[in-house]
């Protein structure tokens, strides 16, 4: 049967058929939908972990005891699970384990642009880039046939384009995969310098295998055309190279770690031309020069974004392309901003009325950073608002963090606040961090976490109290508070700001567009009481439109929140009809 | 089978997503070859959304590139703007007449533009502006209008209406499914 599959279902499709029964995740554009579309397999157990270094930790356990695992994340979150990606390096498996990662070159929905192919290098772990959908259920498959062939885990990368692209592909049934037998292993499992000074040697001598693997492997191919040109590529390069160089010769590198030296010479010493063509780093290009094969790839292309077919031809052939495919003129920008009726917007409404320096992070209230809220001042990782809101503190003293509050999602604080928190009781901070609790990870599609009390096979699990968490970590002065009751919000922010010991202040509401909120009774604006003072235009809610002449309502857009009608003073804000939502 | 690249522009929460879903589907239905891209993420928020939809024989990339579209369908006329580079110079530009203001429009930093439609059909030939919105409105749900638009643009394809239909009931929500296929057909009559 055929199916047309986003690149991330099909990888999902291939753990299913290759008989994976364990899947650990954190989302993250743009891999999530892997583990979305896993936990609708009901063969296998998927769940999502606090953060991607639990999630790796989980796939590590579930391969030790027999298991094929597999885990997601995109690519930062491959920072996070470096830790336990270099050991499980020298460990090797039992049963198959195979780490998705997702890179976005271009970031459509990133704060960097890394390139996690460096991870394989530096990790000496084997990495397989499949450049469509069938290829990549194929290369999960291949992958983690692989990882147990070679006492190694794999790790399967894609990009946003890969991702989030969509192609035909044939599937098969399930394999059924016996699960291994567990066997307590000291020397192999447990990596006290001893034994990891041992199993470092079998490391090496794994990568020296892997290599004359990658000499042999079908993943590697070369398709031969006009040898005027020849091009090495992987990926969705790969694409872009065909559709440019319709007519050359190609070597597509469907493993690109370790790379196979002598395919590559032979195959550059049978073109005039050679074009290496990858987005992001040379990676591929820097191993050719390491071999002594002259080649053309960064000299001429970019190191930053995505690449595309009239790219390559501009660049490489000089042929005068239409050019730069990010570039709209001066058509008005249309950045995405918080939703109608989203609860953050009471909290940065009331954080730039109190001019506090905000450190921010990572979700959909980063959007609070942009007018006319503006209200965020940093934005640097998961996680890094609080331990910045002490750092600060400690190099401009404690009053200035009266005029400083930390801003964290529910479950970013999970993901990563947890420690920061700490790190102020401990250290004797005085902050005050706002964990913006909307129950859900609104970002990347709303997906349950450990305080929506819900598992993402959707079963009822117990909530994690942030309450007594925080009690816990030795947080006293904890609130819980509506930030749409913009009064009382305020009150609460001015006295915990104030306060010199630590604090939290949990603004809790749910995000706008889950199904269980009903705002109901869409507003509208009477002209007769509108005194046009434009305050209501400080909420940036794209509802509320000024015309020039006076404000009015698009009704296809408005929530029905009610915020509006909490900040205007004439009451010129009131409940008209039905709301859409 | 001809080739055909449709790039569809919107803002985040029209519907783009789906629109491309079923024509896949439509299309791969019909015996060609498919390939889809499409941007999540921050877009979703009420950004500029788009995605491309590449289908033909043997489709190698994902992605359309500038003067490659054969059709852009539109679901707002500030982003038929911003995409109208990608229109192939005898391309087809569908085009809801329908203005969503972006945020810096509505906070007054930039004007939204003036005579787009105008703009638009001095330099193509083939500009069809639609009032979809008001389509979707006398169907009863305005979040249609994307389907609508759809079945406006199933014209300039030869895929028959009945795989249509049945990609709208394999895509779609089964509850919407019979208010869909009536956007699909409506967009259909409106086309002729
Ligand atoms: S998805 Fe939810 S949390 Fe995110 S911006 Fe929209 S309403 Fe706010
Ligand atoms: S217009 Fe008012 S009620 Fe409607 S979504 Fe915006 S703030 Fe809420």
């Amino acid at each position: 049967m055929k199916k047309l599959m986003l690149g991330n279902e099909a990888v999902a499709r291939g753990a299913y058929e290759a008989g994976v029964t364990v899947a650990s995740a954190y989302p993250g554009t743009p891999s999530t939908e892997i583990t979305e579309f896993i936990a609708k397999y009901d063969d296998i157990y998927a769940e999502w972990a606090p953060n991607e270094k639990v999630a790796l930790e989980v796939a590590i356990g579930a391969s030790f005891g027999g298991a094929r695992a597999v885990c997601a994340m995109k690519h930062v979150g491959l920072n996070v699970a470096a830790d336990p990606l270099f050991t499980v390096s020298y460990t090797g498996v039992n049963g198959g384990l195979v780490i998705c990662v997702a890179d976005d070159p271009g970031m459509h929905s990133s704060q960097n642009e890394q390139d996690s192919r460096n991870y394989a290098l530096a990790a000496k772990v084997p990495m397989l880039e499949p450049s469509d959908s069938q290829e990549c259920k194929d290369y999960m498959i291949k992958a983690l046939e692989i990882s147990e062939q070679f006492d190694t885990p794999v790790i399967l990368r894609l990009t946003t384009r890969i991702s989030h692209s969509s192609s035909i592909v044939e599937l098969k049934d399930r394999e059924a995969v016996p699960l291994k037998p567990y066997k307590k292993d000291f020397g192999k499992h447990v990596m006290m310098p001893a034994m990891a000074r041992k199993r470092h040697v079998i490391v090496e001598e794994r990568m020296k295998k892997l290599a004359l693997y990658a000499e042999e492997t079908e993943l590697n191919k070369i398709v031969w055309g006009s040898t005027d040109i020849g091009v090495i590529t992987s990926g969705i390069s790969y694409q872009y190279s065909k559709e440019a160089f319709g007519d050359a010769s190609f070597l597509k590198l469907g493993m690109i770690y370790p790379l196979p030296e002598k395919l590559i010479k032979e195959f550059a010493s049978r073109v005039k031309t050679l074009y290496v063509i990858e987005e992001l780093d040379p990676f591929i290009e820097t191993f050719l020069k390491k071999i002594g094969v002259n080649c053309i790839g960064k000299e001429k292309l970019p190191v930053i974004g995505e690449y595309s077919a009239a790219l390559l031809r501009g660049k490489l052939l000089e042929e005068d392309t239409a050019g730069d495919n990010e570039n709209h003129g001066d058509v008005p920008a249309r950045p995405p901003v918080l939703c109608p009726g989203c609860p953050h917007r009471g909290v940065f409404y009331t954080l730039k009325k109190n001019k506090l320096t905000v450190l921010g992070d990572i979700g959909c209230y980063t959007l609070g950073a942009l007018p006319p809220l503006e209200s965020m001042d940093t934005c640097v990782c998961m996680g890094a608002s609080i331990g910045m809101a002490h750092g600060i503190e400690k190099a401009r003293g404690s009053d200035f963090a009266r005029k400083t509050v930390a801003v964290i999602g529910d479950s970013t604080f999970i993901h990563s606040g947890i420690t920061g928190l700490i790190d102020i009781v401990y250290n004797k901070g005085t902050s005050t961090v706002i964990i913006v609790d909307n129950s859900t990870t609104g970002m990347t599609g709303h997906q349950d976490n450990p305080c929506t009390g819900i598992t993402l096979k959707g079963e009822l699990t117990r909530q994690v109290d942030l309450v007594k968490l925080c009690h816990a970590i030795g947080v006293e002065r904890v609130r819980v508070c509506d930030p749409f009751d913009l009064d009382e919000f305020d009150r609460v922010v001015r006295e915990e700001t104030s306060s010199d010991e630590p604090s939290v202040i949990i603004a809790q509401r749910p995000c706008a567009l889950l199904k269980s909120v009903k705002y109901g009774g869409l507003v509208r604006v009477n002209a007769d009481l509108c005194r046009y003072c434009k305050v209501c235009m400080r909420l940036g809610c794209p509802a509320i439109v000024d015309t020039g002449e006076g404000i009015t309502i698009n009704d296809a857009l408005c929530g029905g929140c009610n915020l509006c009608i909490s900040v205007c003073r004439f009451n010129a804000f009131e409940k008209a009809g039905d709301s859409n939502a | 089978m001809r080739n055909l690249s449709i790039l569809i522009a919107g803002v985040g929460g029209q519907g783009t997503l789906l629109t491309s879903q079923v024509l896949g589907a439509a299309a791969m239905k019909a015996g060609y070859d498919v390939k889809m891209s499409e941007v999540h993420g921050m877009a979703q928020r009420g950004g500029s959304v788009v995605t491309y939809v590449r289908i033909g024989k043997n489709v190698n990339s994902p992605v359309i590139e500038k003067g490659g579209a054969d059709i852009l369908l539109c679901f707002e006329k500030l982003e038929a703007l911003r995409w109208i580079d990608y229109a192939k110079e005898d391309g087809t530009v569908i085009v809801n007449d329908q203005r969503i203001d972006p945020m810096p429009v509505i906070i007054g930093s930039v004007k939204y533009p003036e005579g787009v439609i105008e703009k638009l059909s001095a330099r193509f030939p083939n500009v069809l502006p639609v009032k979809a919105l008001d389509a979707a409105r006398e169907l009863g749900n305005i979040k249609v209008l994307n389907i609508v638009m759809l079945g406006l643009m199933a014209k300039n394809t030869d895929i028959p209406v009945e795989t249509w239909h049945e990609a709208i009931r394999e895509t779609v929500k089964e509850k919407f499914v019979d208010l869909n296929i009536k956007a699909f057909d409506k967009g259909y009559q409106m086309a002729v």
